[in-house]
């Protein structure tokens, strides 16, 4: 099963290469891991998505609680949480697709970040859910480039 | 002593804060990045500096030092070549979660990541084996580092820490300031075990029919023995310890039931088999104790105390998981259990009949030396008191079958990692730790070679250890794989015609030798090099060659697979 863990960590040289080199030392599985600063300048927060029974997910949160530099560990997986992912993606445009593009971007309640000659360059936020679709979708029209942010989540508040 | 406010380089800070920590000896190795600290250790004399001859060799000293006294061990070596020679040792301590601190010079700051002169990114390459790590980037931050740094080694479950420093950091000066407290937020470890856990655990012990403690390293680290014996001899529950476990139980005590798993005593392991409750303390389910997992203690309750929390339900999934030092737990324990419990009688008989059965055997003969009669003859002549070190291979497990160990902190051996090559500097940090024992070493002719530059280290300093070396002229332990398992191919295994002759080569070091190779001249010998103590004797223990350790339990397989002798492997009920 797919798991959504929240790890608070120091923010400190190394911490991020800490906990990608437990999973890889351990076989655990990583399908995605995000951080970035939290309000607390000296703390970062990991959004990490794993895979595996209960077992290996209660290894996985035991061995990342075990590390000195992380502070908190959540799982949100079963506790009313968002999910969000950045997808940014360059497709191909031209004349007698660019109105279906349009009407797409409008359906998936993405933004046109830069648009060119023959391409055009568009955001879409949503869970990782949404932006497979989108993906698929848009996919047709030519795909030239894409990245995704990875999932960050977050409880929600009371 | 050096006063808090004074304005000192990094290299006096590093001093200051090892005489803070009551650092005794320091086993280190001189370098470009170090001459600053060794020039300030040259005037430094209430902490002693033993010079090893490899780096590899100061961490298993350290090592030695940190599992005979419990205090952490300290190790000091240079930048490159000098910290990478130190990774087998850190990665050992890892494993069996010895206390050390590991220091290593660094390239100038500034020079870091620009393939410098004899630069390692050691803090990225001990990542995934020590507990956690440091780059000090600047001399203000080096005392609270070392700070934190003894205090992550030796708190909760122990295990080796780097400290890298940079050369131009332990040049630059700053007001000296000695934090009196710690605080790491993201490490609490948990010490007190869960009341609720803890009674629900004594009303277990109780009712059961058939229990059994299984006692690992944790009960040592946790100086817990005493209550273990209460706990055993008060309810008559009988115990069988890991390798790091040995000696938390006196092995000459009825209800000790010596070592368990891969090489363990064949009554320990069909106790294992018929339990049904066992009762796992500072011990964790290691493949080398339980062979095949779905076929370990099958009719057992499962309790599991450990101060670390990813050892629980890691490799066995057990019924009553208690998280809390080895000592906490049983202290609980004995306040929570009743007066009576249900009488052991039965069980216990069961168990001498196993022990009948299937007792540990060797044969005298009147020219030919066993392994096991030196191990056994050493056991009685020091009356299982010794300080008993192993290198790793067949000498090592007729160790555990054939030392009576009397005391905690008796066995120092390297079971996780099983580094050949740890014996004899690890015999000689011992012995720098304890002086009021005799520190015996049981060592490989193989091994003996891996880090034989520290019998130079042990002569310079009068190290009195005696070493018994198990001279059967084979990688013994390999080749006992080879025949039972991979169709006789003894590839690479045969060192009769390599070996050196060690009478001569211990004295070329300038050490004391003497040679045995049958059960007369061994008596003799082992009288005469424990008696001998103005340094160190080796003795050249020509054992017979080709025998085997039995018992055995295949690897992965379930202990009731459990081999007993060569020629008759499925003897086995
Ligand atoms: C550094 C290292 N290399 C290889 C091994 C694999 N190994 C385990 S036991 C053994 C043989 C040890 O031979 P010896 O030291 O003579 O001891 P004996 O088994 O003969 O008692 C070997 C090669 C190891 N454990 N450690
Ligand atoms: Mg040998």
């Amino acid at each position: 099963m797919k798991h959504i863990i929240s790890v608070l960590v120091e923010n400190r040289f190394g911490s991020l290469n800490r906990v990608a080199a437990m999973f890889s030392a351990r076989g655990f599985n990583l399908e995605s891991i995000s951080i970035g600063e939290t309000e607390d300048p000296e703390i970062s927060r990991m959004t990490i998505v794993t895979r595996g029974d209960d077992q290996i997910i209660n290894q996985v949160l035991k061995q990342l609680n075990r590390l000195i530099d992380t502070i908190k560990v959540t799982d949100l997986t079963r506790q009313p949480h968002v999910e969000r992912e950045l997808l940014l993606m360059t497709l191909k445009l031209s004349k007698t697709t660019q109105h279906e593009i349009f009407e797409l971007i409008n359906v998936f309640k993405g933004k046109v970040v830069d648009i060119k000659q023959k391409s055009i360059t568009i955001e879409v936020i949503g869970s990782p859910d949404k932006i497979n679709t989108s993906i698929d979708i848009f996919k047709p029209y030519g795909i030239k480039e894409l990245a995704r942010s990875g999932v960050v989540a977050i409880h929600r508040g009371e | 002593m050096h006063t808090t406010g004074q304005i000192l380089n990094g290299s006096e800070i590093f001093f200051e804060c090892l005489r803070r920590e009551n650092v005794e000896y320091i086993f280190g190795y001189p370098g470009g990045a170090l001459l600053k600290v060794y020039e300030t250790l040259h005037d430094v004399e209430d902490i002693r500096h033993i010079l090893v001859r490899h780096e590899q060799g100061a961490t298993h000293m350290a090592e030695g030092y940190a599992r005979s006294t419990g205090k952490p061990g300290v190790v000091l070596v240079t930048s490159g070549p000098g910290a990478t020679n130190t990774v087998t040792g850190i990665a050992n301590a890892y494993m069996d979660s010895t206390p050390l601190v590991v220091f290593t010079g660094q390239v100038p700051s500034s020079l870091i990541g620009n393939d410098a002169f004899q630069e390692a990114d050691i803090v990225g390459i001990t990542r995934p084996i020590t507990k956690h790590n440091f780059l000090v980037k600047d001399v203000k931050e080096l005392a609270i580092t070392i700070r934190k740094a003894f205090y992550l080694a030796t708190t909760g479950r122990p295990g080796p820490v780097v400290v890298d420093m940079p050369k131009d950091v332990l040049a630059a000066t700053c007001a000296f300031e000695w934090p009196e407290t710690v605080e790491i937020r993201g490490f609490k470890p948990t010490f007190k075990c869960h009341k609720n856990q803890i009674e629900k655990a004594a009303h277990k012990i109780a009712k059961a029919k058939r229990p059994l403690l299984y006692v690992g390293g944790g009960v040592i680290t946790a100086e817990a023995s005493e209550e273990l014996r209460t706990l055993a001899t008060k309810y008559n529950i009988p115990v069988t310890m890991t390798l790091q476990g040995l000696g938390a139980f006196p092995g000459s005590h009825p209800l000790s039931m010596g070592m368990l798993g891969m090489h363990g005593t064949y009554w320990a392991n069909q106790a294992v088999n018929n339990c049904d409750l066992l009762i796992a303390v500072g011990a964790r389910f290691d493949d080398r104790v339980t062979g095949k997992v779905d076929a370990f203690a099958t009719q057992a309750y499962k309790i599991h105390n450990d101060i670390d929390p990813t050892n629980v339900d890691k490799n066995i999934k057990v019924d009553l998981p208690i998280v809390g030092d080895s000592k906490d737990f049983l202290a609980s324990l004995l306040e929570e259990m009743p007066e009576k419990t249900e009488s052991h009688e039965l069980w216990l008989a069961d168990i001498e009949k196993w022990r009948k059965k299937c007792p540990l055997s060797y044969s005298v003969e009147p020219d030919s030396l066993k392994t096991e009669f030196v191990i056994e003859e050493v056991s009685k002549q020091t009356a299982g008191n010794a300080v008993v070190v192993t290198d790793v291979g067949q000498h090592q497990m007729w160790t555990t079958q054939y030392y009576t160990f009397m005391n905690p902190r008796s066995i120092i051996s390297s079971g996780g990692l099983g580094t050949m090559g740890y014996g004899l500097p690890a015999a000689i940090g011992a012995a720098f730790g304890i002086k009021d024992r005799p520190v015996v070493l049981f060592c490989g002719d193989g091994g003996f070679m891996m880090n034989i530059q520290e019998l130079v280290t042990a002569v310079y300093c009068k190290v009195p250890i005696k070493i018994f070396l198990i001279n059967n002229s084979y990688l013994g332990m390999v080749r006992q794989w080879q025949e039972l398992f991979h169709k006789e191919k003894y590839s690479f295994t045969d060192l009769a015609e390599s070996n050196p002759d060690f009478v001569k080569l211990a004295e070329a070091f300038g050490c004391k030798a003497l040679m045995a190779d049958n059960p007369e001249n061994a008596k003799e010998a082992i009288r005469t090099a424990l008696a001998w103590n103005e340094g160190p004797v080796v003795v050249d223990c020509r054992v017979a060659r080709k025998e085997m350790v039995f018992p055995m339990v295949p690897a992965g397989g379930a202990i009731s697979d459990m081999l007993l002798a060569r020629l008759n492997p499925k003897t086995m009920v």
